[in-house]
């Protein structure tokens, strides 16, 4: 009986105790990880270099990363956060909880980044997406007069979903809570993340869900179908730039920036534009993919992590104040 | 010797007084009418009642302080004398140490108090499968092994009918009064008091009186118990 | 018996319900949104929507249920006592196959031509509560009914009196406020519910903006305060339910039915018979899609099923051993302390009490190393109401027949407990222990939190698998959690009451 107990519990236990080789934890969103994500692709390259073993743990959606580092505190056992975003850095940076990077990177990005805590991986714009043959607003204010239903992300725990309500601060500013009041009624439902959302408008329970300029371009390469649609908005995108940041108490300091330059190396970039189906953050020699760029925005609206820090909050709250009467 | 010095016994509203004193090796019944108090005094004797004042002594030694178990008393109630979860041996073994489990000794002690009672044989039987006769010898037999100089019994063998009662009264006389044990009987049938019992105390009105021979209480009962008793006496 | 234990266990109680809320508070400050209060007045509404349609729906199919005989009434009732132990995100996975966007419902809309619903939102979480809620109301009003004499129906129907109010309203009047109450307590802490059927800020719950807090913005005193708002509503709740004294949750008695002689008529059979049918058809479908759904989804169970059924049983057990040992020593103590400290755990915000113990372990240990522990520990005080409930009564009733005798032999402190009180009480402890486990076994709880990678309980692979759109898988992982609680019910049930004397 004791026997079979001590058993049962070393099966249980088991992931835990079995390693020789040092291993990386690398504390990232679902959707990576997933087995159509970049996360299977970029385990095998860096453990072919490494020596190491590679550990994702997935944690929800981006934002959500941030609040579970914060509830570990300097206990976890992440080494590194992939995944978090340019609107996010200030909020993380104040946790204290990241270390710098000591990189001079040089990336193909469309606006300046000299951070030095945080290292970006790729980006893209958040766009409106639809079907072909479905309703197709030009700006959120014709989305919001229509009867066009959508999913959206919850911003508190989802990179795109605080990509919305900041894309909506930059786009209107002031009037922001009386624009998210009329979008009310044809929101279906909030859900935590990325996934979540998408996978409720791909089974038809929305018109449209707020993804990115570039998910057409996985209908259309993965699954050879046209029917899907970026919706440009009058308003102009707002632009996200995904990162990624080393923990400071992490005991594999060298391989977590090893990890690092290997995330802007071709090794890891060659593979984003068709599993993160966003654009790298440093084109690969091979370029971007036929298709891949099916709607480029007019205008970028993007906010510098400075000016998100007092912003963010209070335009979350705003959000919530809205849309919970 | 039993004394109760002064004792003052409160349940609820009811209030009990006894003064007294039962010579060892006594049987003597408790007699009166329902509520009178008889059960009130064997519940301050065997310890489930604290006194309001006064003190029981057995053998010039205050009781007060000890706990039920700890006094030189078995008790024997109306009902619920076998725990029904455990088998005739368990239930008597019992009566040795509280144990689930007895030594050899401890077996053939029990086995021994089953046969004296009549019960040989059926150790390994639960009280479900034992008539109501059965039930009360069983509990007799492990007042037997108690071996405690002053038995309690509250109108033990209420349940029983009127033959079965007698001939566990006789059981009852046969292996206690015997061993001269002090026996106290609460009853409220005066045969059963003249069927076991040298001594009568009459309880009634919250006052338990002076023991006094069973053969001249019932010749002569005191008011309280000549209008219980009606007509009879 | 000694109080000492159950004293520490009172205390232990309340430190662990209340003095978690402390580091979560320390951390921060700021004062309830908005938002927060709109989630507070969601919560209430819903709570009163579901405790009142619940109560209100199970009138006439309890007296339907109370005056008629048919085959197959006895198993029904019984039938009726099973949604308690149903994990809920299993009869969330249920009621979704049925009203749901690919449900059974939507596809005859679609069939007929007519609009889909959505079952996201306010009246999504509303029936899921209905679904969970009906029964427990039918089978409290029920007793209601067979709780009144038969001598009464038989003088009623000498003097040719009406019964409606001369006995059934009276019942009613005394029964249903309880039965709301009662209801209204448990819907009000609803978190698996709202997190799959909620449809964002709108309808969101008290439990879920604790969690979305946590979660999302380790807003740890901002969690803190909706836990203490919580406790308020709830503290009201119950005191609401102990003042309007609901009945036992007991089941004594129910097989009979009340003989009639009224209500003879053709109408009124057939109306007592669609009731059974409606509210048999509402309470079957669903659990009969996801059994279904779930034998379909076995074949695409994920590789980590096997280890997370592994960890859900042990959480399980854990968790029964902690609930067994807290609720016999706040049994043993008694009184209102105990019995207050029994109850606040029903109001605690389970995800607060994880998240309060995990701060404080936090210092010291990984966290990914004592998840599961937590877990266990929170589901163990999750179900210790309930088991106190049961064991309470049966330890008066077992100190009552034994005490005496017990105390004469001089039974006192462990060897009591070793050899009167526990075998006694061996089948209400195996009920007990069947029900802690049960509802441990189909808990989300609080490793919806802090479940790190090769730590899913099944309920949180089922979460998850839903999460990503495995909806086959899930179902699987849902009839698999369901058959685990129903079998670790079953066999702590059944081993409480073999051999046990009468």
């Amino acid at each position: 009986m004791k026997r079979t107990l001590a058993a049962t519990l070393a099966v249980a236990a088991a992931p835990v105790l079995a390693q020789d080789k040092p291993v990386l934890t690398v504390l990232t969103y679902d959707s990576f990880t997933s087995e159509w994500g970049p996360g299977p692709a970029v385990e095998t390259a860096f453990e072919a270099e490494c020596g190491c073993d590679l550990r994702f743990v997935a944690a929800g959606d981006g934002a959500a990363l941030l609040a579970r580092l914060q509830l570990e505190g300097a206990t976890t056992e992440a080494d590194v956060v992939l995944g978090l975003d340019a609107n996010l850095i200030a909020a993380a940076r104040d946790t204290g909880l990241f270390a710098a990077h000591g990189q001079v990177p040089s990336l193909d990005l469309p606006v300046e980044w000299s951070d030095d805590t945080f290292l970006p991986f790729d980006w893209g714009w958040f766009s409106v997406v639809g079907r072909k043959d479905g309703p197709s607003p030009k700006s959120f204010r014709e989305l919001a007069e229509s009867d066009a239903s959508i999913v959206i992300e919850d911003p508190r725990s989802s990179t795109p979903g605080l990509g919305l309500v900041l894309w909506m601060e930059a786009a209107y500013g002031e009037e922001a809570p009386a624009i998210w009041a009329a979008l009310a009624d044809n929101i279906v439902t909030v859900t935590p993340g990325w996934t979540e959302a998408y996978n409720l408008f791909l089974e038809g329970e929305a018109d449209l869900v707020l993804s990115y300029t570039t998910s057409p371009a996985y209908h259309l390469i993965a699954e050879q179908d046209a029917g899907y649609v970026a919706l440009p908005f009058g308003e102009g995108h707002y632009l996200q730039v995904e990162v990624a940041g080393t923990v400071a108490s992490t005991d594999q300091p060298e391989l977590a920036d090893r990890f690092l330059t290997f995330m802007l190396s071709d090794g890891f970039q060659g593979v984003i534009p068709t599993t993160n189906w966003m654009y790298p953050a440093v084109t690969p020699a091979s370029g971007l993919p036929e298709g891949f760029e099916s709607m480029r925005p007019e205008t970028t609206l993007y906010l510098p992590p400075d000016d998100v820090a007092p912003l963010r909050e209070p335009s979350i709250e705003a959000w919530r104040t809205a849309l919970s009467q | 010797m039993l004394r109760l010095d002064g004792l003052e016994l409160a349940q609820g509203d009811f209030r009990l007084r006894a003064d007294l004193e039962i010579p060892g090796g006594t049987s003597v019944a408790l007699l009166g009418p329902s509520g009178g108090g008889k059960s009130t005094l064997l519940a301050g004797i065997a310890g489930f009642l604290k006194p309001q004042s006064g003190q029981v002594l057995w053998d010039g030694r205050d009781l007060g302080p000890l706990p039920p178990g700890q006094r030189p008393i078995s008790v024997l109630f109306q009902d619920n004398n076998l725990f029904p979860h455990l088998s005739a041996l368990q239930n008597v073994v019992l009566g040795l140490r509280p144990t689930l489990r007895p030594r050899q000794e401890e077996r053939a002690r029990a086995s021994d108090a089953l046969a004296r009672v009549g019960l040989a044989g059926l150790e390994e039987r639960r009280p479900a499968q034992l008539s109501g006769g059965q039930q009360a010898r069983a509990a007799l037999a492990r007042v037997l092994v108690q071996e405690r100089p002053l038995v309690l019994m509250d109108e033990p063998f209420g349940a029983l009918g009127p033959a079965l009662k007698a001939e566990m009264l006789d059981l009852t006389r046969e292996v206690l009064v015997r061993r001269a044990a002090t026996i106290l009987m609460v009853t409220h049938d005066p045969d059963d008091a003249a069927a076991l019992a040298e001594m009568v105390v009459v309880v009634a009105e919250g006052q338990a009186e002076a023991p006094r021979p069973t053969g001249a209480v019932l010749a002569d009962p005191p008011p309280a118990l000549r209008a219980y008793l009606g007509e009879r006496g | 018996m000694p109080k000492l234990p159950g004293l520490v266990a009172a205390v232990l109680v309340a430190g662990l319900c209340l003095g978690t809320l402390l580091p979560l508070l320390r951390v921060g400050q700021g004062g309830l949104a908005t938002a927060d209060w709109a989630a507070f007045r969601f919560t209430v509404l819903q709570a009163l929507l579901s405790a009142g349609l619940s109560v209100g729906l199970a009138v006439p199919v309890a007296r339907a249920l109370a005056r008629r005989v048919f085959p197959g009434r006895r198993l029904l009732v019984t039938l009726l006592g099973a949604p308690f132990l149903l994990p809920v995100i299993v009869a969330v996975m249920g009621l979704l196959a049925l009203f749901g966007r690919g449900g059974l419902l939507n596809d005859a809309l679609g069939a007929l031509g007519l609009p889909r619903v959505s079952i996201y939102g306010l009246h999504g979480v509303v029936i899921a509560h209905l679904f969970l809620n009906l029964p427990l109301a039918t089978r409290l009003i029920l007793q209601g009914w067979l709780d009144i004499p038969a001598e009464r129906f038989r003088l009623a129907a000498t003097l040719n009196a009406p019964i409606g109010p001369l006995l059934e309203q009276p019942m009613l009047r005394s029964v249903l406020p309880g039965a709301f109450a009662a209801i209204f307590a448990l819907c009000l802490t609803s978190f698996s519910v709202a997190l799959i059927l909620g449809g964002g800020p709108r309808a969101t719950t008290v439990e879920l903006a604790i969690y979305q807090a946590i979660r999302f913005e380790a807003d740890f005193s901002g969690a803190a305060q909706l836990a203490l708002l919580q406790y308020a509503i709830c503290g009201l709740a119950a005191g609401l339910a102990l003042w309007l004294s609901p009945r036992a949750l007991g089941g004594a008695g129910l097989g009979r039915a009340v003989e009639r002689w009224d209500a003879k008529g053709l109408m009124a059979r057939i109306a007592d018979m669609a009731w059974i049918g409606l509210a048999c058809l509402f309470l079957v479908l669903p659990l009969g899609l996801a059994v279904l759904n779930g034998l379909g989804g076995l074949a695409d169970l994920p590789d980590g099923v096997a280890g997370a059924a592994l960890r859900s049983i042990l959480v399980a057990l854990g968790a029964t051993a902690m609930t067994l040992i807290l609720a016999l020593a706040l049994a043993f103590q008694g009184g209102t302390l105990a019995q207050l400290a029994g109850a606040l755990p029903l109001a605690a915000s389970s995800l607060v009490l994880g998240t309060g113990l995990l701060l404080v372990v936090r210092p010291f240990v990984a966290l990914s190393s004592v998840a599961l522990p937590v877990t266990a520990l929170v589901d163990a005080l999750v179900a210790l109401p309930f088991a106190l409930r049961a064991l309470s009564p049966a330890l008066a009733e077992v100190e009552a027949r034994h005490g005496r005798l017990a105390d004469a032999l001089g039974l006192t402190g462990l060897s009591r407990l070793r050899i009167v009180v526990l075998p006694l009480l061996r089948p209400v402890l195996g009920f007990a222990a069947g029900l802690g486990s049960a509802l441990s076994m189909g808990n989300l709880g609080v490793i919806a939190l802090f479940g790190g990678e090769g730590q899913e309980t099944l309920p949180l692979l089922m979460a998850l698998l839903m999460g990503a759109y495995r909806m086959d898988a899930a179902a699987g992982v849902g009839l698999l959690i369901l058959a685990l609680a129903l079998l670790l019910f079953w066999a702590f049930d059944r081993g409480g009451r073999l051999h046990a004397a009468p």
